[in-house]
């Protein structure tokens, strides 16, 4: 009666991150063909550069707000407002920090308004509160997880620019390029923030039963009531959390670009942000989801940009590309679709 | 019979099935013109398959329709209603936000070069509200009106499409004592023009206030056609069941927890506990090591009353108590903070999350009381799971197969494993073995004994009589959605349930 053990081909196809790894491997194989040099990292000043290091940087904000968002969408949730809270973040701190160049003689001096670690903890704080006010709308109020972060997007886009004042803020404050641009131990430092986010959320979802309250929440939320989970305070910290991860994005993209523009920083970040959550194996419906496996999916996404830049893809069609590109990671994602396509290749029993 | 007006709608030998299953097999219903005839049965007995059948909704795999003398075969409800039957739900299907109206000529407006004639279309609303001796303003929104006008709404609404049958799926199981009143002096009225009204309720002193004919149904058959007035409650209830009762049947061997069940004080007390809309005030006291029964039909109230009993509802009345400590309970989580674990009638909806394993079905409301930052490890949760798929026989091709793969009779144990695990004190069994083969059933029978031997307080809730006389000291019984009798020890038997059921305590 009982069923053959699985063999090892069926078992690794069968692993979640399998796809998004391999797409990921794909295309790093494709460009070992195509562009030269891309797997070229020197080490300049201590530094180590090239296009694989400058990919794991880019991606950086992005693989932020997927881990945070990974967790939003695993109660079946959504949050669009992400890239509000960017926004709101990096115009928070570069206000803060101060946006004015200061000149002793000819040299310039490095000042800030307020210590820069009260800036980066009250742009948190603020990022945080737009978390909770997201989660109270959800939990609270029983909006709509759309509705209810869609209301962030516009109130917190006209924040950022009320806190920029409609002009793109410039930082001069040179301690503070260190987030987005700075290296330890010859790798980014953003890479840094990525991996204790990472290692935080895992711990934090893997190592509580917070990971099967999230996921048994998006499974049957009327079970979970049933069986004594308070899926309100839980709701509540998942937003909160996933906005605090966009806040931290937000110092990064800040850092980055040297400068807070309310207007487009983390503009569209929402949507590769749910991009690489799906990618990374997780249901839009809800349930189980994969941590690593949206960290890959935004690996994916930047692999992909910075490809199709190196190999010289026209620009006007980059983005039919991308897209296409997406398109084909997803289809072979699908179990159906792979069963549709290659028949009895994943072992399936014909029925009768 | 032979005196009896000619029917208007007749209907033979209808077959409906669905994949694997008859829903209705060879059923013969007819309806009188003048008459409202009572469809009466259980959930699950075909009642509205077999209207869905009639309002083409479903094809009949065999049987004819008659509506007066011609043979029909709707298509589709719409076409139904064009011929002639019109149906008003359960749930009012209108939309609440257009006036009344509106709602009434929805579809079908006076117009003329396109435009709307108001006038002509709240006149003509007006006229046939008066008809009905409804007094509104038919231009205000229908929300402005209760349930009930709503229903009379509705009712207009069918009426004016077509006129020869009526039928009302449950149309009072939303309204109180007063709207049913007035619902039903409306009901006579168009008795007495002459429609034919068919009657679905789960009420049995409505069947027997309103209908003058009541057909019955059980598992998809016709138990047979009969004139209210011949038929006393007791026999309805007992065709509904199904068990005839032979004086001497059902006989309960007193149980050992009967010879001193009194002595026992209380572990848990409702008291006047009722929600509006869903449960009147009711009593209740289940003692430590105690299985108390709750019967009725379906529909009767026992969920609702077991979903109050765990604060999946929040009571708007009475309050509950904890060996005499009053508590307060808001929330399912403040249930299992008491002690009290609770298994849901739907299963599906309600108890398990398919997508987890068994072990994480398992430990689930265990962990959900520990909290999130008390984690059962891994090791202890195998374990847990473990034990309890031995002990319960849960068959399952291991304790990380995803718990929605699973027969229905092993998912209702992974549910019960649930709370076992919290080792409650007691424990709300609503329709354990609904659903569930035989053997299973026997199975959770036997479980559910030695749990109260073990001293678990224990609410069982079980359609079939038989279960609850085998296994309960105690019996409330409901009706209506209010408790009408406890029976007591060697009053515990199905002819005295039935006759509860039927007409309350004697």
């Amino acid at each position: 009666m009982n069923p053959p053990a699985p063999s090892l081909l069926r078992r690794v196809t069968g692993a979640k991150l399998f796809w998004p790894v391999l797409a990921l491997a794909l295309m790093l194989l494709f460009n070992l063909a195509y562009s030269p040099g891309f797997f070229h990292i020197e080490i300049k000043d201590g530094h180590l550069y090239g296009s694989l290091i400058d990919i794991l940087n880019r991606a950086a904000p992005l693989m932020l707000i997927s881990i945070g968002l990974t967790l939003v969408i695993a109660t079946s949730g959504i949050d669009i407002s992400v890239g509000a809270v960017v926004a709101i973040s990096g115009a928070l701190v570069a206000m803060l920090i101060g946006g004015t160049l200061v000149l002793k003689g000819n040299v310039q001096e490095y000042v800030t308004l307020v210590p820069m670690p009260v800036a980066i903890l009250a742009a948190l704080a603020v990022s945080a509160a737009a978390g909770l006010w997201n989660g109270f709308l959800v939990s609270r109020i029983g909006m709509q997880p759309i509705v209810a972060t869609l209301i962030l997007i516009v109130a917190g886009r006209g924040a950022a620019q009320l806190i920029t004042g409609g002009q793109i803020i410039t930082i001069y404050y040179k301690p503070y390029f260190f987030i987005g641009n700075g290296f330890l131990l010859g790798l980014p430092f953003s890479l840094y923030i990525v991996l204790a986010v990472l290692l935080l959320t895992v711990l934090l979802a893997r190592g509580t039963a917070l990971g099967l309250f999230i996921e048994a929440i998006g499974i049957n939320p009327r079970a979970c009531r049933m069986a004594g989970i308070n899926a309100k305070n839980l709701l509540l910290c998942v937003y909160t959390f996933c906005a605090v991860c966009a806040g931290v994005a937000g110092l990064i993209v800040c850092s980055n670009v040297k400068s807070a523009d309310g207007n487009n920083a983390g503009l569209f970040f929402e949507l590769d942000a749910i991009l690489a959550v799906v990618l990374g194996g997780t249901a839009m419906t809800g349930g189980k989801f994969y941590l690593v496996g949206s960290v890959v999916g935004a690996l994916i996404i930047q692999t992909l940009t910075t490809t199709i830049y190196s190999i010289g893809v026209p620009p006007e069609i980059t983005l039919v590309v991308k897209a296409f590109v997406v398109f084909l990671v997803m289809m072979f994602q699908s179990g159906t679709f792979r069963r549709t396509v290659f028949g009895s290749w994943g072992k399936r029993v014909a029925k009768p | 019979m032979s005196a009896e007006a000619l029917p208007i709608l007749e209907m033979q030998g209808i077959t409906v099935e669905f994949p694997g299953v008859k829903a209705l097999s060879g059923v013969d219903f007819r309806m009188f013109p003048g008459e409202v005839h009572a469809l009466m049965g259980q959930n699950g007995a075909g009642k509205s398959t077999l209207i869905k059948a009639l309002t083409g909704v479903y094809k009949p795999k065999a049987g004819t329709i008659k509506l007066a003398d011609q043979l029909i075969s709707a298509g589709s409800p719409l076409e139904a209603q064009k011929l002639g039957i019109s149906t008003v739900y359960q749930e009012v299907n209108l939309c609440p936000n257009l006036s009344v109206a509106e709602n009434i000529f929805i579809g079908r407006q006076p117009m003329r070069f396109g435009r709307i004639l108001w006038q002509e279309l709240n006149r003509k609303a007006r006229a046939l509200m008066e008809r009905l001796d409804v007094d509104l303003d038919v231009t205000q929104p229908l929300a402005a009106y209760s349930v009930a006008i709503q229903q009379m709404v509705a009712i207009a609404r069918a009426l004016d499409i077509s006129a020869k049958v009526l039928i009302l799926d449950e149309p009072t199981s939303s309204l109180d004592e007063k709207e049913v009143e007035l619902l039903f002096q409306l009901i006579r009225r168009l008795r007495d023009d002459g429609l034919a009204i068919l009657f679905v309720t789960h009420f049995i002193d409505q069947t027997y206030q309103l209908s003058d004919r009541i057909t019955v149904l059980r598992n998809g058959e016709r138990v047979g056609e009969f004139k209210t007035a011949d038929l006393p409650k007791l026999k309805l209830v007992e065709k509904m069941i199904g068990r005839e009762m032979d004086a001497g049947e059902g006989r309960k061997a007193d149980g050992p927890a009967n010879v001193n069940g009194h002595a026992v004080p209380a572990l848990f007390e409702a008291e006047g506990l009722a929600l509006k809309g869903s449960m009147q005030p009711f009593d209740l006291a289940v003692r430590k090591g105690e299985i108390l029964g709750l019967a009725g039909l379906l529909g009767s109230g026992r969920t609702e009353a077991a979903r109050l009993l765990f604060g999946a509802d929040r009571a708007d009345h009475g309050s509950l108590l904890d060996e005499h400590k009053r508590f307060a309970l808001n929330s399912p989580q403040a249930a299992i903070r008491h002690g009290i674990g609770f298994c849901p009638e739907d299963r599906k909806a309600d108890g398990i999350i398919g997508e987890l394993t068994v072990r994480e079905n398992i430990i689930l409301a265990l962990q959900a009381r520990l909290g999130v930052f008390r984690p059962l490890s891994r090791r202890k949760q195998e374990e847990i799971a473990d034990r309890y798929i031995r002990m319960l026989d849960i068959k399952t091709s291991g304790p990380e197969q995803p718990a929605g793969k699973l027969s229905g009779g092993n998912q209702q144990k992974v549910i019960l494993a649930r709370w076992l695990v919290t080792d409650p004190r007691f424990l709300i069994l609503d329709e354990p073995t609904r659903g569930i083969d035989v053997g299973a059933k026997g199975e959770i029978m036997a479980l559910v004994q030695s749990l109260s031997k073990d001293g678990m307080a224990i609410l069982f809730i079980s359609s079939e009589l038989e279960e609850v006389v085998r296994c309960c000291q105690r019996v409330a019984v409901l009706r209506d959605h209010a408790k009408v009798a406890e029976l007591d020890g060697a009053q515990v038997e199905e002819h005295a349930i039935m006759r509860a059921i039927a007409k309350g305590q004697e």
